[in-house]
């Protein structure tokens, strides 16, 4: 229970589906206090009591358990890593794949719950195998499938999601008013939870501090300076401050970020397209294909709210048969990939599976 | 019906003040004003005054009622240490690394004005190094502004050995403060023989409401308020007394007094048979504080604290509130985190040994069927704390 209307709504509903509910606020922050005290943050003492007087008001025990640590490690700084590295993470992924439904799920098995309740949005039905799958949520706008991508067979039959099948955010609104949960109005949060004011580059530069180095484009031309690799991602047009305009006038996107040599490549947006993806870190969220080593059709998605495109995917097996990635051919180009980011895989509303991208080939030939 | 073992952190108000509070409640009358209303209502609180300094062998004069527990530590540490520095430079604060975060903080508050605390060194079962203190004072006693130590303690029931200590500081002319609120009604006290400058103790755990406790200032001793805008309590602590609370406090303290004998060698044997089941039912288990068989100067028998190593203590917490058994890490909380408690870290238990402690403490309601019931669902809950192990 974050302190947000969606869990307070998914608490009382599995209350009234006749579970034994317990409420579990997740202290991500040693210090609370000093995270985005007053606003909706994931881990304020806000955040805390407002989960509490929900807990209270439906008549459940509430109990704030101690992450900060693994938060800290597996989620936080894995994002200064991955940034180091000139990739771009979607730390709540992370979150969800490390804290929420690992350490969090690990927890409450060995304490004796038989399952996790979250107020995402997104569907776990019964495929026609009777094996589980995970759905995209009716509420298009709110649906949360992507970041749970990450979700294994077996975690998949430990969670639910009490909202998951809400039409749309403004039902749920309603339903905590109208069950009177102080919460009903309180804001959405969007930023990343750990970064105050939401200033992602701010913070990094704050976190792995100022290192000078150029903007060139793909020929090697110098065309401005940077105050470290971090502050970019692949696709990112604004903030660049190149002083001259490109030759052809046409605005430069950054294309590559190489954070060994401190360097941020750019170019015209044609050089954004990419055919090709692929990672190595890659798990299927149900039953896997049935023959994973053949192409096999699915739609590719690699933003929490972006679209998803029409792919051929498969595994590929490395000659020493020791590895194997994740590889999705896109039909038609995709814009702006960068390497840390996560691709999640689609069958219509069915969530595949999904790996963390590696490497991309360009489309522009 | 829930087994509560947390008398501790409260203990329910007895019935008898619950009556008393009630038939008080409505009666108008601030005690400070002239007229025959006030001075009604005045008799009352001083009639409670006179009670608690009967009672803890002090003379009236020296009871300043506060809010509680923690304005009572606050109001002693600041104070002592503002009237210590009044004209003359004494930045030290000396006190037990065992002390409850009401003297603790107050002291980590002192230093952002230029004071240093220094921790007086305690053993593994919490006593503290007298030794040390005596030839520490020897050689810094002009720097110091007061020593603080905690007479029972509220996470381990070691009681400590205050007379001496207080005879020490005496030597060099230093003020002590004990904070008392886990030894006023479990143990004898007499204030005049303790040679300490302020002592104070709360209402809550004695079976008085929250929002009334006293801190006890020796007529000689000087503490400087920390409170402006009136005379009330010596002008050491102002403001409006709630008499209410002070009659409550009062006859709290007088049925614990009165029944002490009784209830201590009752908790004492509840000590023993919970110890010796926990210690049957989980081999490992540890106690924190003095032993099993310790002298009884030296602990309060209704507090036990264990360490299962290997366990949260969150976790336990958890398990056994489902099963209907209310204990406590002891420890402070924050925003409801539990983090390792310093007081076992201070007497030289590891980090996640302090993370696995959980307190055990009883109130005049206690009984062996309680100690049975948190005997009964301790395996359970054990085994599964083992599983889930550590989070963070």
């Amino acid at each position: 229970m974050s302190g947000g209307v969606d869990s307070a709504v998914a608490a009382a509903r599995a209350v009234e589906a006749g579970h034994e509910v317990v409420g579990v606020h997740l202290a991500l922050s040693r210090n609370a206090g000093t995270l985005r005290t007053g606003s909706r943050g994931c881990c304020t003492i806000e955040d805390s009591m407002d989960a509490q007087r929900v807990a209270n008001l439906l008549g459940i025990p509430f109990y704030v358990w101690d992450f900060s640590e693994r938060f800290k490690a597996d989620v936080v700084d894995d994002f200064i890593a991955e940034y180091s590295a000139g990739r771009t993470p979607n730390p709540c992924m992370r979150c969800n794949e490390r804290i929420k439904f690992a350490a969090l799920l690990e927890k409450a098995l060995a304490l004796g719950f038989d399952a996790v309740a979250t107020g995402h949005y997104a569907e776990v039905r019964e495929g026609t195998s009777g094996q589980l799958e995970l759905h995209r949520s009716p509420a298009l706008t709110k649906d949360q499938s992507y970041v749970l991508g990450v979700l294994t067979e077996e975690e998949l039959k430990r969670v639910l999601f009490p909202i998951g099948a809400s039409a749309d955010k403004a039902s749920v609104r309603l339903e905590a008013e109208t069950r009177g949960l102080s919460v009903a109005s309180k804001p959405d949060s969007y930023d990343i939870c750990f970064i105050p004011e939401g200033d992602t580059a701010e913070w990094l530069a704050e976190k792995v501090g100022v290192s000078h180095g150029t903007i060139e484009d793909r020929d090697g031309n110098v065309l401005g300076q940077h105050q470290g690799a971090h502050a970019f991602t692949i696709g990112q047009r604004k903030g660049l401050h190149l002083g001259r305009p490109a030759a052809d006038g046409r605005p430069r996107f950054v294309l590559e970020v190489r954070p060994k040599e401190n360097k941020i490549i750019v170019g015209p947006h044609e050089a954004l397209a990419i055919a090709e993806l692929s990672g190595g870190r890659y798990t299927w969220c149900g039953a896997a294909p049935e023959s994973p080593l053949g192409w096999f059709r699915c739609e590719v998605q690699v933003r929490a709210h972006g679209e998803s495109l029409p792919a051929s995917a498969r595994v590929e097996v490395s000659s020493d048969g020791s590895s194997g990635r994740l590889v999705a051919r896109l039909d038609e180009p995709l814009f702006g990939v960068a390497p840390g980011q996560t691709a999640v895989f689609y069958q219509g509303t069915r969530v595949l599976g999904q790996c963390t991208i590696d490497e991309t080939v360009s489309a522009d030939k | 019906m829930v087994v509560y073992l947390d008398h501790a952190a409260s203990t329910p108000v007895r019935p008898e003040v619950v009556t008393l509070v009630g038939a008080l409640l409505g009666a108008s009358g601030n005690p400070n004003a002239v007229h025959s209303a006030g001075q009604k209502t005045k008799a009352v609180l001083e009639q409670a005054r006179e009670d608690i300094a009967a009672l803890l062998g002090a003379n009236r004069n020296e009871v300043i009622f506060t809010s509680g527990g923690t304005e009572a530590n606050n109001l002693a540490v600041l104070g002592l240490f503002a009237a210590r520095n009044a004209s003359a430079n004494r930045p030290l604060v000396l006190c037990l690394g065992t002390e409850h975060h009401a003297v603790l903080e107050a002291a980590e508050h002192l230093e952002k004005t230029g004071a240093t605390l220094v921790l007086i060194p305690v053993t593994q079962s919490g006593q503290p190094d007298s030794d040390w203190l005596e030839s520490y004072l020897a050689e810094h006693h002009e720097q110091v502004a007061l020593v603080a130590a905690i007479w029972a303690n509220n996470e381990t029931g070691t009681v400590i050995n205050l007379p001496k200590i207080a005879q020490i500081c005496k030597r060099f002319q230093v003020p002590v403060h004990s904070d008392a609120v886990a030894a006023v009604g479990h143990l004898e006290v007499d204030f005049g023989a303790l040679g300490v400058d302020t002592l104070a103790f709360t209402g809550h755990k004695i079976g008085a409401p929250v929002g009334i406790g006293a801190l006890l200032v020796a007529r000689g001793s000087k503490v400087a308020p920390r409170a402006f805008g009136g005379s009330q309590e010596r002008a050491i602590r102002p403001g409006t007394q709630d008499v209410v609370g002070a009659a409550a406090i009062a006859e709290a303290l007088r049925l614990a007094v009165s029944e002490l004998p009784g209830h201590r060698s009752e908790w004492e044997r509840l000590r023993a048979r919970l110890i010796r089941g926990v210690f049957e039912a989980v081999p490992g288990a540890q106690l924190a504080g003095e032993a099993l068989d310790s002298s009884a100067e030296l602990r309060i028998p209704n507090i036990v604290n264990l360490v299962f190593p290997g366990c949260a203590g969150e976790s336990l917490l958890f398990l056994l509130d489902s099963a209907g058994v209310a204990i406590s890490n002891g420890s402070a909380c924050n925003a409801g985190v539990v983090g390792g408690s310093h007081v076992l870290q201070a007497m030289g238990w590891s980090m996640k040994d302090s993370q696995s402690a959980v307190r055990v403490s009883f109130g005049v309601s206690t009984t062996e069927a309680d100690i049975d019931k948190f005997l009964a669902a301790l395996p359970e809950a054990h085994r599964r704390a083992l599983n889930a192990g550590f989070t963070s």
